[in-house]
């Protein structure tokens, strides 16, 4: 099956579907690859590249549509100003798609698609669940987002980030506030917090207090009754009035104080919140600056102009919208590792044809077109539950681990009570009934136990195997009590015994300290 | 030679073991140590031979020079991969010697003995040719599953426990017996029956252990070889056997405290064997986690831009024989700057410190080689952990579920690192049967095949 890349038209649009790298594995999967010429210009790959890696280079727009079997793209298919005609009509019939499509803005378009009967995965309705990780678009891109919104902020901010003392004077750190604690705002609470600003963050899902700390950032805690904004799929749901009050009291407390405000709010198929009031910003110090990430849908701050730059009493508001495709290297490289690992899933055979497996979780939720049928949206995917502990391995409680504890110290101290005095009685009987020649052996026995447990104990552990062949090779001393049998054997078998027994341990003897010998040659610095 | 010159030379023998033992606190005394070792050796057979005179003195020289000439070539060209089996068959030479020389001695007594001395002697006797057999045997079946010759999976007879108990409470009657008769010809009869029943024990006790806890096995059986030799000093009444089987007996002792510490379980449940098999219908399969696969060249851009490495090793390392490619590797990223560590767990491999010796012999230095609890504070400052062919002893499991059945085993925290990559064959659990988290977790980049081959992509792609 052939794969078309084409070229995106969306304005501004920089990124593309595949990279070199991912045109080869793509390749390997058992697909031809076409891609359009200049498709990866933008993104610092040139066709020659492409075609370095086995892709055939279409220099016609509409050829490469027409004889693509499968089209990864970008952005959802559009209108092609230049060609005066819609992408999708320019699409063989039958054929596959992935791309963003937004099918619950774009019902029009999944029915021209439908009408085409283009199977086709929205990258975008992808179920958050963690099998999907890798193929997860929304968050490759929320993440360049987010470290995009802190240098967009840089940027536009007149200051460093971090706090300097020099000889001219004495600088303050950069206070940053966070709205949105996804992976869009992780990124940028970690991106700001690595230039060296003050990072706070808020997020009405409690459960991601402790992510927003191992970035970097203080979390802000509401004076509220808990309510937690955790919604299905891992994003926020909507909260409610009183939870919305206490919110914007803490924000506008907040917009005096900190210089640059970062809000990445969203909350599926809704508007985003408006959560910075033209009040608020007008209460920020000149010069700061707000990046809207939520702008695309309407913006978190009501001043927010998307896709400009804005300003108002003093603040610099940003309300870009592409922002990924402003990194579109790297934004391209990930998107296009994303799709690989979606067609990877597709072609479980790499054999070039691509299977719907609609029983797979992730493969449903993906497929908003499948042939001529729209089956957008998916069955509800099941709140996330939290695992409870099979039974049996329950934590026990307090009183029973202490219980448990005061029960094997009992036990423990009785233990060595008897071992105590079964001692003091094998003592015992030694010392009254066994003869002088036995007491001095043992006494000799007893304290080379003692020499024997002092010394070994200061051996370095990465000396263990050559400890072990030179115990081995010293146990070999048996072979004096061998030779002393030997010497005066009588007895032909025991003269064998003895022959036998000197030789076995001198091959232990030379043996193991010829082999230690050349372990610990081994070890240099 | 007099008996007192004798005895002043076997005392600075037996000062010679004790300072070859202590040399081996550190790499740079060791190898003083080791020959501290061969001094005390011959010292103590000049001193014996001289002291015996004429008597069997060819024979003597003939069985020393031949065991010596076949020892030394063996030693000399054993790899370092099979050193486990080495050690191991030669624990079993220490058993068999005292067996024999238990049985020459019962037989031609070399020092004349009445009333308690006399049965305290053939208690002696007894014991030594007891511990001998079992050592004997045992370590052959030890030498043959480290070889692969004998399957390593630890074999689990019905009523396992009840036979081992028989058995022993066999000996102890024929003990009795022993003690009980005057008749050396019955006397030989029951040492020649519980010298059988000690060997087939030997051989039932160590089948009964699987593959990993052969660390725990061979330092017991050094211990037993040691505490062999010590029964035999006391049947000759020679100090310097005891002295040397002491040190040894403490030795193989600790050595398989420390091992059973590191596996957290007691000598005990070792000892009993069966490990691996009643725990695998534990481990569950959450259907819901995603194996993120890497390949050669990914792990290479990891590494290149790594300020730091750190490296676990594990069985696997040294059943690929990868340990020149992982030194190779070692010395191409130290050159860039990259600071390098070994990480190794005390029950790595199949004889304690067995890692160290790989590594060494690959010319990796030692002062990077570092021991578990002096690396584990180090892992989240470091930025890839490239676990290579170890399994249980980096299973977060051990440390964060607590309904596991390795739960408490101390481990080497390679999660808590930027980023880790485990070279593996395929997904199988390791030694314990324990599924390991370790190869869901995020940072975490599995890359499958053989570990030597892995090794050797990373090599030609770091140096391209």
């Amino acid at each position: 099956m052939k794969i078309g890349i084409p070229r995106e038209i969306f304005k501004d649009e920089r990124r593309v579907a595949a990279t070199p790298p991912s045109v080869h594995k793509l390749i390997g999967l058992g697909y031809e690859v076409v891609v359009e010429g200049g498709a990866g210009e933008a993104a610092n790959y040139s066709d020659e590249a492409y075609e370095k890696v086995g892709a055939a280079i279409a220099s016609d727009t509409t050829s490469l549509w027409q004889d693509a079997d499968f089209i990864l793209k970008v952005r959802a298919p559009m209108k092609n100003p230049s060609l005066k005609k819609h992408e999708v009509d320019l699409m063989k019939e039958g054929a596959f798609l992935v791309s963003y499509i937004w099918p619950a803005q774009n019902p029009e378009l999944l029915e021209k698609l439908a009408a085409k009967k283009i199977t086709s995965f929205a990258i975008d309705a992808l179920p958050r669940i963690s099998r999907a990780q890798k193929m997860d678009a929304l968050s490759a891109m929320a993440n360049i987002a987010g470290y995009r919104a802190v240098i967009e902020a840089a940027n536009n901010f007149g200051r460093f980030f971090t706090g300097q003392v020099t000889a001219a004077g004495k600088v303050p750190p950069a206070k940053i506030m966070v709205i949105g604690a996804g992976v869009a705002g992780l990124a940028a609470i970690g991106a700001a917090n690595s230039m060296g600003a003050i990072v706070r963050a808020f997020d009405t899902r409690l459960e991601v207090k402790e992510q927003v700390e191992s970035m970097g950032a203080e979390f802000l805690v509401l004076d509220f009754d808990d309510e937690d904004g955790s919604g299905s799929g891992g994003y926020a749901k909507q909260m409610s009035d009183e939870f919305i009050k206490a919110e914007m009291a803490l924000f506008a407390e907040q917009a005096e104080e900190v210089d640059i405000i970062i809000t990445t709010a969203l909350i599926p198929g809704k508007p985003a919140p408006k959560l910075i009031t033209a009040d608020m910003v007008k209460s920020m110090k000149p010069g700061s600056v707000i990046v809207d990430l939520a702008s695309e849908r309407g913006g978190n701050c009501e001043l927010t102009e998307p896709g400009k730059v804005a300003h108002h009493h003093g603040v610099t508001l940003i309300g870009y919208t592409d922002l990924p495709s402003r990194m579109a290297k790297v934004a391209s490289d990930l998107y296009a590792t994303n799709l690989v690992h979606l067609l990877t899933e597709l072609t479980p055979e790499k054999d070039g044809q691509p299977q719907v497996n609609m029983e797979d979780d992730v493969i449903r939720g993906l497929t908003v077109v499948r042939e001529a049928e729209v089956t957008w949206p998916p069955p509800q995917p099941e709140a996330p539950v939290s695992p409870k502990p099979a039974p049996g391995t329950e934590e026990p409680s307090a009183e029973d681990k202490a219980a448990a504890k005061k029960e094997a110290e009992r036990r423990s101290l009785i233990g060595k009570g008897a071992l105590l005095v079964v001692t003091a009685l094998a003592l015992y009987g030694v010392g009254a009934h066994a003869p002088e020649s036995f007491l001095q052996h043992f006494t000799v026995f007893v304290l080379a136990c003692f020499i024997g447990w002092q010394v070994i104990w200061n051996v370095t552990p990465s000396l263990h195997t050559p400890l072990m062949s030179v115990t081995n090779a010293i146990s070999g001393i048996i072979v004096i009590g061998a030779i002393l049998h030997l010497a005066q054997a009588e007895n032909l078998a025991v003269g064998i015994m003895a022959f036998v027994a000197v030789l076995i341990a001198s091959i232990n003897v030379g043996g193991g300290f010829r082999v230690t010998h050349r372990m610990l040659k081994m070890f240099r610095r | 030679m007099s008996t007192g010159l004798v005895s002043v030379a076997y005392v600075v023998a037996s000062i010679c073991f004790i300072l070859s033992l202590g040399g081996l606190s550190h790499q740079e005394s060791a190898r003083r140590g080791n020959l501290y070792g061969v001094a005390g050796i011959i010292i103590a057979v000049g001193a014996t031979l001289a002291s015996v005179g004429d008597g069997g003195i060819i024979a003597i020289v003939i069985a020393v020079l031949l065991g010596a000439g076949i020892g030394i070539p063996i030693a000399n060209k054993v790899e370092m991969t099979q050193m486990p089996q080495l050690v191991a068959l030669l624990h079993s030479f220490v058993g068999l010697a005292a067996v024999l020389v238990g049985f020459s001695g019962y037989i031609e007594p070399l020092v004349a003995t009445t009333g308690a001395e006399h049965t305290i002697k053939l208690v002696e006797v007894f014991v030594g040719i007891f511990i001998g057999a079992v050592t004997f045997t045992g370590s052959l079946v030890a030498c043959g599953k480290l070889d692969g010759r004998i399957d390593s999976k630890a074999l689990t007879l019905p009523g396992r426990h009840l036979m081992n108990l028989v058995a022993i409470i066999a000996c102890v009657l024929l003990g009795a017996w022993f003690l009980g008769t005057d008749n050396m010809a019955l006397g030989l009869i029951s040492l020649v029956i519980m010298t059988a029943i000690a060997s087939v024990l030997g051989i039932h006790l160590i089948m009964a252990i699987g593959g990993a806890d052969m660390p725990v096995v061979v330092s017991m059986l050094n211990s037993y070889s040691g505490w062999a030799a010590a029964s035999i000093g006391f049947m000759l009444g020679n100090d310097l056997l005891i002295v040397t089987g002491a040190l040894v007996g403490s030795s193989g002792a600790i050595l398989s405290y420390i091992m059973c510490k590191a596996m957290n379980r007691s000598f005990i449940s070792v000892i009993l064997g069966g490990f691996g098999q009643t725990t695998s219908s534990s481990s569950t399969t959450d259907s819901d986690q995603t194996v993120y696969e890497s390949s050669a060249d990914d792990v290479c851009e990891e590494l290149r831009n790594a300020d730091s490495v750190i490296i676990v090793p594990g069985y696997g390392m040294a059943v690929a024989q990868a340990q020149n490619g992982v030194s190779e590797m070692t010395k191409i990223l130290r050159e860039r700057g990259v600071n390098v560590r070994f990480g190794i767990h005390p029950v790595a491999g199949r004889l304690p410190g067995h890692m160290n010796v790989l590594l060494a012999e690959a010319h990796v230095p030692y002062d990077i080689v570092l021991e578990m609890d002096e690396i584990n504070a180090d892992f989240p400052e470091t930025d890839v952990v490239l676990v290579i062919g170890a399994n249980d002893t980096v299973n977060p499991a051990a440390a964060e579920d607590p309904g596991s059945p390795i739960a408490g085993m101390p481990v080497l925290e390679v999660w808590k690192a930027r980023q880790v990559v485990v070279l593996k064959r395929g997904m199988a659990t390791g030694y314990s049967g324990v599924e390991n988290p370790l190869f869901f977790k995020d940072n975490t980049r599995m890359l499958f095949g053989d570990a030597k081959e892995s090794i050797d992509k990373l090599v030609g792609g770091l140096r391209g």
